[in-house]
């Protein structure tokens, strides 16, 4: 009871202290239009943010975080929502934001290194304790004693890079011949167990429903997963190849003008680029530029050779339009 | 000619017991075109910008057609099923006294109040290989998740409450006099059944398995947790909608919505049809 009261009088003594701290800065809000697993990561981050930014400005800001499947998140700030920032993982759904809204400039890409993306990461497994399948590339994927799981290319970013990172390693193998490679992805498709429609509904289907003996999904989250269960025994393997997934980020300009935050939220993204924030993200399982970082956490990331879209199907648009589209590749290669 | 004037009389607006004729339906007809009008509207409107060809094309991929089929077999059986099981219940709810009726009355109406979200993932949980149910049915070689059985299992639950809520209320108001009548008259269970309760219950039985049936083909939440999704066996059109959705192509879900949205439309219209001549039929109205 006593304990109570004394904690009652701390938190009113806070809030006091606090609220005479307002008085003398400027409180900002910036809101943060992220994907769907990078709550935890950016709750972290804009902890990280808000003290650099009160060091060098005074000001005491306030990140909000909007999170969703990054499509949806995106269509939102078409239709209205007036994000300052967006993070995705997704380099379609920031282009979107271009072509359907007019909301950041074409070249946004060019706006910050690293092709405005501050971390990365790349398609891994997660299989069972003690691999006994002995999985270690996709070509172990398509044999008919194994069996994967992955979200729906169709209605997941996840999905599609697993297709890709299956596409171009098969290019390589076959040394870019088209007819073999395509007839390895179809084997590799018909081998899945379930299809769910987003990254979260394939963890549960493999990890609650037993369901396949390989997960496919980001690096991150195979490692956030082992560390989520670990009396499931689960062990991360990363192929030899793979594909190179962008989280790209941008300032939404348009909207961070009329909410008179341009400046920071150009902070807020310059940021993420900094010693101590990539130390953060590789925290999470990212993989980061920085070479200090890169060093530190070496043991943490197998080298692996990372294909970019580039070199697989020459652009996003030509991906998407080769591969993606109604009546494209992918649709032909699930044709029974 | 005085004998018709009469007979029409009780016909006419002016003796209802409710006033304001011209209030309610306005009212009505308001409502009318904001919650069904509006929506086909905006079908119509998102598929306009497509010509016929396209719209053929649409709709009659292959991959689509494959999910015209399992939806409506998978809702054809769900909503038959849900028939037998729902006036099983409707039954024992309204002819017998037991503890925890009023508990399992409630209850009926779960599905409603449960997101379908939820329900999926539940039911996934239960008919998966390691689940409580599916780790029965699999030592009998029966797999339910992850399969169409599973679409059938998710439709049957989110509308089985359709056809318990058609039927309680004429079950109810079934006198139990007449199937004494019946049995007084030397009929066997059977034919008071056969020839008393269904003829009754019919229409309304009816009513709720096509209510089933058509909620059926448009869930998305319950089924896609269970259903595995395989193309060209387990993918349902409301999730073809849905990939659609994904890639900003509103005018190709449009089109397939239309295509579910008539169908639901033909079949209601069809049994509302069928009933109002079944009605006339025994009650000689």
């Amino acid at each position: 009871m006593k304990l109570v009261k004394h904690a009652k009088s701390v938190a009113l003594a806070l809030a006091i202290g606090l609220g005479s701290s307002h008085s003398f800065a400027a409180e900002q809000t910036l809101l943060n239009s992220s994907y769907d697993i990078a709550r935890e990561l950016f709750a972290s981050y804009n902890e990280h943010f808000a003290a650099v930014w009160k060091e060098k400005t005074g000001n005491t800001v306030e990140v909000r975080q909007s999170h969703g499947g990054s499509s949806r998140q995106a269509q939102a700030i078409i239709e209205g929502l007036r994000a300052d920032v967006v993070t995705y993982n997704q380099v379609t759904d920031v282009d979107i934001l271009h072509t359907r809204g007019k909301l950041i400039p074409a070249d946004w890409r060019d706006q910050l290194p690293n092709a405005s993306s501050p971390y990365y990461s790349t398609m891994a497994y997660l299989v069972r304790k003690g691999n006994p399948k002995g999985v270690s590339n996709w070509d172990d994927l398509a044999r008919d004693d194994v069996s994967s799981v992955f979200p729906n290319p169709k209605t997941s970013g996840n999905g599609r890079y697993t297709y890709l990172a299956a596409y171009g390693y098969a290019q390589k193998a076959f040394e870019g011949d088209e007819a073999k490679a395509d007839e390895f992805v179809k084997t590799f498709l018909s081998r899945v167990a379930v299809f769910d429609t987003g990254g979260r509904g394939a963890t549960t289907t493999f990890v609650e429903r037993g369901i396949g003996d390989v997960l496919i999904t980001f690096e991150s989250e195979v490692n956030n997963i082992i560390a989520e269960f670990p009396d499931h025994g689960f062990e991360v393997v990363v192929p030899k190849v793979s594909f190179l997934a962008e989280f790209p980020v941008a300032v939404v300009e348009r909207h961070a003008t009329r909410n008179g935050n341009l400046e920071l939220a150009k902070a807020y993204l310059d940021e993420l680029y900094s010693e101590d924030a990539q130390r953060l993200l590789a925290g999470f399982n990212y993989r980061v530029h920085n070479e200090v970082v890169q060093a530190e956490f070496a043991d943490q990331f197998p080298s692996v050779e990372l294909l970019t879209i580039e070199e697989i199907a020459g652009s996003w648009d030509d991906a998407m339009s080769i591969h993606f589209a109604n009546g494209a590749k992918l649709d032909q290669l699930q044709r029974r | 000619m005085s004998l018709a004037i009469a007979s029409s009389l009780p016909q006419s607006p002016g003796k209802r017991v409710l006033p304001g004729f011209a209030l309610s339906m306005g009212i009505s007809l308001l409502f009318i075109s904001l919650v069904l009008l509006l929506p086909i509207t905006g079908l119509v409107v998102q598929t306009a910008g497509m010509t016929w060809q396209e719209y053929w094309f649409v709709v009659s991929d292959p991959r689509v057609v494959a999910s015209y089929k399992v939806t409506l077999w998978a809702a054809f059986i769900a909503s038959l099923f849900n028939g037998v099981v729902g006036l099983l219940l409707a039954w024992v709810l309204v002819r017998y006294e037991f503890p925890g009726k009023r508990i399992v009355d409630a209850l009926m109406d779960l599905p409603f109040a449960l997101p379908t979200a939820v329900a999926g993932i539940t039911l996934s949980a239960l008919f998966a290989q390691n689940g409580w149910y599916g780790s029965m049915l699999a030592s009998i070689g029966v797999e339910v998740a992850y399969t169409p059985l599973g679409i059938i299992v998710a439709m049957s639950f989110t509308s089985l409450p359709f056809v318990v809520r058609t039927v309680q209320p004429v079950l109810e108001d079934l006198a139990p006099e007449d199937e004494e009548a019946g049995i007084t008259m030397g009929g066997t269970d059977l034919t008071v059944f056969r020839r008393i309760i269904f003829p009754s219950l019919w229409p309304a039985l009816l009513t709720g398995i096509a209510l089933s049936f058509t909620r059926s083909l448009g869930e998305f939440g319950a089924i896609i947790f269970i259903a595995g999704n395989m193309p060209y066996i387990s993918e349902v059109t409301s999730l073809m909608i849905f990939v659609r959705l994904q890639e900003y192509d509103y005018a190709g879900a449009s089109a397939i919505a239309s295509v579910v949205l008539m169908a639901s439309l033909v079949l209601l219209f069809l049994i509302n049809i069928w009933q109002a001549h079944y009605l006339r039929r025994i009650h000689g109205r």
